[in-house]
């Protein structure tokens, strides 16, 4: 027997945007110290890929957890319209106070998109660069996902 | 437990249609999905097991016959054919990623020569893909009790 299984949806995003990972609280030396290269004054910038999965039951008549025109609409407006091409330190009002790492920004995600009324939110995933990665999937969750 | 994926393409057609809705609403709900002669995709699909390797082994299970049961059940059925017409399992239902992820899972679970199937994940294309897995496995936050849930 199959058991009870699961069904989610990933929707994968593009946004570029730039950064510095600078604590005001911490010395000109410290902060130099914990980001490196990511303290540079000027900031810097990256090409983002946003995962955004969703679960839920499948509707029979579409065959769709959520419909793909609808949750792309939510993430343009709720996401990549403050996101992308813009300053994470000076253009969104999220990182006036913390420091736009992207687990940081996992979780302003998170809670940018948790509301989608069609399915329920399972998980953010950021890509930073092809070799950091990072995921958020809400206060529930303890267990890492697969 | 260690997980195991194997992954593999196949290029298949389908159209999204359903037949009582009218020409307008299928063509507002599904969109260029709706294309009268259908359209297609290379698609990946990654299957993942759940296991302990066999101490004498030190495998999982043999990746051979995992090959082989993804050429049997899953290349043979669904590469190079219309998703709409040629597959049974999917007659009746829109051949969406989340319906064929589902069909694969109960195509696949049953016949896991060894250890228990534990993803299915199948892309349509790089930006869209749909995950089948086990209500009860660690994924995302879980929240199974939300009635997300598909009772077999």
């Amino acid at each position: 027997m199959s058991g009870e299984r699961k069904v989610a949806m990933g929707r994968r995003y593009k946004f570029s945007a730039s950064h510095r990972l600078h604590n005001a609280a911490l010395s000109a030396e410290e902060n130099r110290e914990i980001y490196g290269k990511c303290n540079n004054p000027e900031g810097h910038g990256h090409n983002y890929v946003l995962e955004v999965l969703v679960s839920g039951p499948v509707d029979a008549a579409t065959g769709m957890i959520a419909n793909l025109a609808d949750l792309d609409a939510y993430v343009q407006r709720h996401v990549l319209d403050d996101y992308d091409h813009k300053s994470f330190n000076e253009d969104v009002a999220a990182f006036r106070k913390i420091v736009p790492t992207t687990e940081n920004v996992c979780v302003d995600i998170f809670e940018r998109l948790k509301n989608f009324s069609q399915a329920t939110l399972e998980r953010v995933r950021v890509e930073e660069t092809g070799n950091n990665t990072f995921e958020y999937a809400g206060d529930a969750n303890e267990e890492p996902s697969l | 437990m260690v997980l195991l994926t194997r992954k593999i393409e196949f290029s298949a057609a389908h159209r999204y249609d359903n037949p009582a809705f009218s020409p307008e609403e299928n063509r507002r709900v599904f969109g260029k999905c709706n294309n009268a002669h259908g359209h297609g995709h290379n698609y990946t699909l990654e299957v993942t097991v759940a296991g302990e390797p066999n101490a004498a082994t030190g495998m999982v299970l043999d990746l051979k016959d995992l090959k082989d049961l993804l050429e049997r059940e899953i290349m043979q059925r669904m590469d190079h054919r219309n998703l709409n017409v040629e597959v049974p399992e999917l007659a009746g239902k829109i051949p969406t990623c989340e319906n064929i992820a589902l069909v694969i899972w109960d195509l696949l679970e049953p016949k896991i020569p060894a250890g228990r199937l534990h993803r299915v994940r199948l892309y349509e294309s790089d930006d869209l893909f749909a995950d089948c897995y086990r209500a009860t496995a660690a994924h995302g936050n879980g929240n199974a009790q939300q009635g997300s849930a598909v009772k077999q």
